[in-house]
């Protein structure tokens, strides 16, 4: 029980990480960026590179090298999710929905094949892998990566929280959020906002890219495509928009997958994942933390 | 209201661009009526030019494809809802033509009204409760709907798992065995000509405009007495049996049908078809599949590039040219009773009703 409530916590965390970005991109210019989950792959395409040109550094990976290499792959797959926003969704700002997300389809499929291009389309093995032991918890199992990584996740993501909530650049997003035009009005700079959101939603993908190369050990270049999907859902759980609430459905998500796969069998876990969507939004679209917004005309 | 959906209603780049009579030569050319004819002439003459086993299966993939993006563009095209798990459709269309052909050993074209049952089915399942919500949401979910019954596919023992079914017996019609090449290909051709027919006259029927109308503005189109939710949901379950009926000519075509057939890349290359063509004209569209079917034979060598360059060409169409290669344009004939146009009574009037409005 205790192992299936850590292992979806853990799961969960990643999805939080990657939620966040949908969720904040989402909150502010009301995009669905579906390459989110194709930058995640990106991340952990950049780690693989780094790693294998530094492979001399380490065999097993010590806290320090992968620090590093999170942080190189932060920043790169931050400035890839600028470049996209500036070529493929800034000219479409006033466009109908209908293009901004068929760009966004096109920017996946761009992302994807163009990984799969350089890298080549089989799967790649992770230069180096976090080993460590594991120890017994209140009866759960963990390993000493899986603390480190969730480590990062939540100092990620608290570290998320206090700028958005704390900084004047937060309270800037926050109030594109509201609105926009008002926004613009009182002068912030809406563009420079919206890019620097991009940069920080995307180079969380990175990281989340990163860790989940380290853990599991294997990358490929359609990685990110079912973990975008998930982490959308984790996103319309938490209320879509909301910071905290991706960072809450993320966690949930992970739980129920755990619970959901421990009850119907491990290969009906996505099945379950989407079935969780698309109930959600039958059920409660604006989510748990999100609020009831009325379209006016 | 918020700037973004300000600007969704009064942009025009997707809007039909001019009513009346086309003006120019060319227009008027590709306006024609007879150049329907002209498309389907070529798609019959095309096995005496070229018949190899190998080029038949293409062209009848290609037509099968047509098939698919025609009904596609009733979802997208011309009601202007992103579905993105749309080879679900077809998956479920292939499956269980497949699975009740073989179980109870019967020619597959009695399996149709089962196929038109289960995919309306489908279609009510994941349409009726994400069609109330914002289109971005239900692209999402039909994205995940693509994945459910993929992987549901896979899981199950009656779909064959990750082998799928094979040994679907072929289609026969009247005692003519069409499994061969080219008949098969002449029966495509006519099936897929008449759906896309169909799928054409919709466009201009009366559900045809109340679909443009929720397209281009969902509240005014509602204002003016269209359910808009029942529209929706229509436009959902046509496209829905284009795809089923696209799902049994491929379990007929390749008389196997397995899992790996239905991945996203399938549903994104439709919807490509769709989007490079001309999203609402069923013209662009057929072009638009044709090219988009044909295109990866030509490119074989290129490898996974051919996609790279597919991504690209998508994100570049939307930002250069949103309307797609061969637009659709509202014109309707000028019935003989309605009165001819008087300019400058028109003009007249128009200033009148701007004071008015002052």
């Amino acid at each position: 029980m205790t192992q299936l409530i850590w292992n979806g916590l853990f799961v969960g965390s990643f999805y939080a990480l990657i939620a966040l970005g949908y969720s904040m991109v989402y909150g502010i210019i009301k995009l669905l960026n579906f390459a989110h989950g194709d930058i995640y792959m990106l991340g952990a395409f950049i780690g693989f590179t780094v790693l294998s040109s530094f492979g001399g550094i380490t065999a097993s990976m010590s806290i320090i090298s992968l620090l590093f290499v999170l942080i190189i792959s932060m920043l790169l797959s931050g400035a890839a999710g600028v470049a996209i926003e500036r070529i493929a969704y800034r000219p479409l700002r006033n466009s109908p929905r209908l293009a901004v997300l068929i760009t966004a389809v096109g920017a996946s499929f761009t992302l994807e094949y163009g990984v799969s291009a350089i890298a080549g389309p089989n799967p790649r093995v992770f230069p180096v892998r976090l080993g460590g032991n594991s120890f017994d918890f209140l009866g759960a199992r963990l390993s000493v990566p899986q603390v480190i990584l969730m480590a990062i996740a939540v100092v990620l993501m608290l570290g998320l929280n206090m700028y958005v909530q704390r900084t004047s650049r937060g309270r800037a997003m926050r109030a594109i959020a509201l609105d926009p035009k008002g926004a613009l009005l009182m002068g912030i700079n809406v563009n420079a906002v919206i890019t620097w959101t991009f940069f920080i939603g995307s180079a969380l993908a990175g990281a989340a890219g990163v860790m989940a190369g380290a853990y599991y050990g294997k990358i490929d270049f359609l990685m990110g495509f079912i973990i975008g999907l998930k982490a959308f859902t984790a996103a319309v759980i938490g209320g879509i928009g909301n910071i905290k609430g991706a960072m809450l459905g993320g966690l949930l998500l992970g739980l129920l997958e755990a619970f959901g796969s421990q009850v119907f069998g491990g290969q009906w876990r996505d099945v379950f994942t989407f079935a969780v969507l698309i109930l959600f939004l039958t059920l409660k679209p604006t989510g748990l933390l999100g609020e009831r917004v009325t379209e006016r005309v | 209201m918020s700037g973004a959906k300000l600007g969704e209603n009064t942009d025009a780049t997707m809007a039909p661009r001019r009513i009346g009579q086309p003006q120019s030569r060319i227009s008027q050319f590709f306006e024609s009526r007879q150049l329907g004819w002209v498309a389907l002439g070529i798609a019959l003459i095309m096995p005496f030019i070229i018949a190899t086993n190998y080029a038949m299966n293409i062209m009848t993939t290609a037509a099968i494809f047509v098939l698919l993006a025609s009904g596609l563009n009733i979802v997208v095209g011309y009601c202007g809802l992103l579905d993105l798990g749309y080879i679900a459709f077809m998956a479920v269309g292939a499956y269980t033509s497949g699975i009740i052909a073989k179980a109870f050993d019967l020619p597959l074209i009695f399996t149709i009204p089962a196929v038109l049952v289960m995919t309306i089915l489908a279609g009510l399942i994941i349409g009726a409760p994400t069609l109330r919500l914002r289109s971005d949401y239900l692209a999402i979910v039909t994205l995940g709907f693509g994945e459910i019954i993929r992987l549901t596919a896979n899981n199950l023992s009656i779909t064959g798992g990750s082998s799928g079914i094979f040994g679907i017996p072929g289609l026969e019609l009247f005692g003519i065995d069409l499994q061969q090449p080219v008949i098969f290909y002449y029966f495509c051709i006519l099936v897929v000509s008449l759906f896309v027919l169909a799928s054409g006259r919709l466009g201009k029927s009366r559900l045809g405009r109340a679909w443009r109308f929720v397209r281009e503005d969902e509240d005014a189109a509602e204002a003016m007495g269209i359910h808009t939710y029942k529209v929706k949901l229509l436009a959902y379950i046509f496209g829905a049996v284009w795809g089923g009926i696209g799902g049994v000519l491929f379990a007929a075509h390749l008389s196997a049908v397995s899992p790996q057939s239905f991945v996203f890349l399938q549903s994104a290359l439709v919807l490509m078809a769709v989007v490079l063509g001309g999203m609402g004209n069923m013209r662009g569209v057929v072009v638009g599949a044709v090219i988009i079917s044909l295109l990866p034979e030509f490119l074989r060598d290129l490898g996974n590039y051919r996609y790279l360059a597919f991504g690209i060409l998508l994100v570049a169409v939307m930002v250069f040219r949103p309307q797609g290669f061969w637009p659709a344009r509202a014109w309707e004939p000028e019935r003989p009773s309605d009165p001819p146009p008087e300019p400058v009574a028109a003009a007249g009037r128009a200033a009148k009703t701007k004071r008015k409005a002052r």
